[in-house]
């Protein structure tokens, strides 16, 4: 619902005192007979609602009609009758949709979280074809590179990947944004994406290793960031016998309970593991030991101190650590 | 330390609806039935849903429908999928679904599906899981799910599900709450929400909960309102929402009142809008906050207006 109004680099004519639309009777907005939300318009936009609606209503899929979606669109991003009629309009005329693409950058640049804009490029990127991959994926960037977690270009850059191709350069990109911020979630997302659809790279089972290795590191890095751990699960398929059977993954736990801070995502883990039948090591037992609060009681598993631990550590969810606890064998 | 301003947020929703000379209502003019929901919802949920003349306001809904069957956001829009489940949903509010056509409009939302069991948004085929849970709900609601290929829609909806346990818009994209509550929503209706790992989701869904006692739409982002009804409602249909700390958020929804004039923002101090205050109080209603009207959390309607639907007949 963003209302950005473009800024005009030249005095704006009144549509009224245009030469080239003094035969068009203007229509007002009809909001009804007894009108339940009767609102004022801003005096500008009143005027170009209400010719639109009426080159709208006659169904005038002219050059003018055009130029005039475009002062409605500048104004108001959000009005998708008007997006629709300039698509009809576009087709009409048969217009060079290059420069369509430009004005379309322009006006993402300020409006970067309308569905309508996302989808309007959609629809002019299909017909151009993989033609235009790269600068899909490069507006897409430019918009990333303002907000990195911007969930419509994420969505239109991985359509391009899949309708257009040009993957070459994705796993590096999602390097490039997490080494900005590892805690970027979209860029975790995206790697996973990257790993396990991208026709160049083998599939999972052939980036398993280096994968594992990343995760552990950005692990190590920031150990409560969720994204990461989450991404070290994926690429075991969210498998607890695959994970405690993968040396790197106890080594990781291990570390990070060691440091005594930031491990509630680390004893999360350990925890699933454990009620799995996992054999904690003495490494492991002793690093939980370490950490155990005094109101802990004497005699309880591992498992149950761990319950404990996390209780204490991570009080929002208390109720959750203790669901926990209660259905521990 | 805070407490539900029921009158403030009453008489806020309806100067909305009133104002003139504002630049807001003028640019939201396209999706005034959106904002009719969420407002007459709030209203309802707050016992005051008479302050409004029900005869006007289906009225004019009715004038919204497009000779398709879909209903467009105003009067004179293009129809879309998003407005006619609002218009559903607001004749719903006044016990008046029966007049419409039930025929047309479901024969509108049916013509969206596509092969693959997704839903597109309107003729030019945006396709989201958002559509999805709209066009579920619309059709439960007008009894008409027999109009589309329900097996295939909830192949697609488990498709866009995620390792984290999550949802996104469509396959691949990443786990965020808005999209969640449309997956999670539409398999409760459907009766599939056995393909959900409740766990593991239910988890993912805790972890949205922050310092401030508010809810993030996805890891590190900041807390919004509206994700009180999107993680709130999803936990409560799959049973989780035991997981969450109820007290911290009720205090953080009450936080974002603005005390004054009314109305809900999307986190402290921010400027109100209706959009926020619908969901503020809805989360508020679901955490069975004192004064509010139980809502569904599939429907996202009022418990007494779901069951005037479903146990009539």
């Amino acid at each position: 619902m963003s209302r950005k109004v473009k800024e005009e680099s030249c005095v704006r004519v009144p549509i009224c005192q245009r030469p080239e639309w003094s035969d068009v009777c203007p229509v007002p907005q009809d909001d009804g007979p007894n009108p339940i939300v009767p609102i004022a318009y801003a005096e500008e936009f009143r005027e170009i609602m209400d010719y639109f609606r009426a080159v709208y209503l006659a169904d005038e899929r002219s050059p003018r009609a055009l130029q005039l979606t475009q002062e409605a669109v500048s104004l108001n991003s959000g009005n998708y009758t008007v997006w629709q009629f300039r698509r009809v309009i576009l087709e009409a005329l048969n217009v060079d949709l290059h420069e369509e693409m430009d004005f379309v950058a322009r006006i993402i640049r300020d409006n970067a979280k309308n569905y309508l804009i996302w989808h309007h490029r959609r629809w002019i990127a299909r017909k151009f074809g993989a033609d235009v991959a790269s600068k899909e994926l490069e507006i897409t960037k430019e918009v990333l590179f303002r907000d990195a977690k911007n969930y419509h270009a994420w969505s239109h850059r991985q359509w391009v990947l899949q309708e257009l191709g040009g993957w070459d350069e994705e796993l590096a990109y999602c390097d490039e944004l997490l080494e900005d911020d590892i805690f970027n979630d979209s860029a975790w997302n995206q790697r996973y994406f990257v790993v396990t659809r991208s026709p160049l790279l083998g599939g999972l089972e052939a980036m398993k290793d280096s994968e594992v290795a990343y995760a552990v590191k950005a692990i190590l890095a920031k150990p409560e960031n969720e994204s990461s751990w989450r991404y070290l699960r994926a690429l075991h398929n969210n498998s607890l016998s695959s994970l405690s059977k993968d040396p790197r993954v106890a080594s990781v736990f291990v570390n990070v309970l060691k440091s005594k801070k930031d491990y509630v995502e680390a004893l999360n883990l350990v925890l699933d593991l454990l009620c799995r039948h996992y054999e904690p090591s003495d490494e492991l037992k002793n690093s939980i030991d370490a950490i155990s609060p005094d109101s802990c009681p004497p005699g309880s598993s591992v498992a149950q101190k761990v319950c404990h631990i996390l209780q204490v550590a991570d009080p929002m969810r208390a109720d959750y650590w203790e669901w926990r606890h209660s259905v521990l064998v | 330390m805070g407490e539900l301003n029921i009158e403030n947020h009453a008489r806020y929703i309806l100067s909305v609806e009133k104002k003139k000379d504002s630049f807001e209502s003028v640019v939201m003019e396209h999706l005034r039935l959106n904002g009719a929901y969420w407002g007459l919802t709030t209203l309802d949920i707050m016992g005051k849903l008479d302050a409004v003349d029900q005869d006007e306001v289906v009225s004019w809904v009715m004038q919204c429908q497009d000779e398709s069957g879909g209903f467009g956001g105003n009067i004179g829009h293009d129809p879309h999928i998003l407005y006619t489940l609002s218009a559903i949903q607001v004749l719903a509010l006044f016990d008046k679904i029966d007049v419409l056509e039930t025929e047309k409009v479901s024969n509108y939302i049916a013509g969206l599906q596509n092969e693959d069991g997704s839903f597109s948004g309107d003729m030019w085929g945006e396709v989201d899981t958002r559509f999805s849970y709209i066009s579920l709900c619309s059709l439960a609601l007008l009894h008409r799910l027999d109009k589309i290929n329900v097996e295939a829609a909830v192949k697609y909806i488990v498709s866009c599900k995620n390792l984290d346990g999550g949802f996104g818009c469509t396959p691949g994209a990443e786990s965020h709450a808005g999209q969640i509550f449309c997956c999670v929503g539409a398999l409760a209706i459907t009766g599939a929400l056995h393909h959900i790992d409740k766990d593991l989701l239910g988890w993912w869904l805790c972890e949205r909960q922050v310092i401030t006692g508010g809810l993030n739409g996805r890891p590190e982002k900041l807390p919004d309102v509206c994700y009180s009804w999107w993680v709130l409602s999803s936990l409560i249909m799959i049973d989780r929402v035991h997981w969450i700390d109820k007290k911290k958020l009720v205090q953080f929804i009450l936080d974002c009142q603005d005390k004054e004039n009314g109305g809900i923002s999307d986190r402290p101090d921010d400027a109100v809008d209706v959009f926020h205050t619908y969901f503020g109080v809805a989360g508020l209603s679901l955490l069975e906050y004192p004064g509010l009207k139980p809502i569904d959390p599939a429907y996202a309607l009022p418990v007494d207006v779901v069951n005037r639907i479903f146990l009539r007949r």
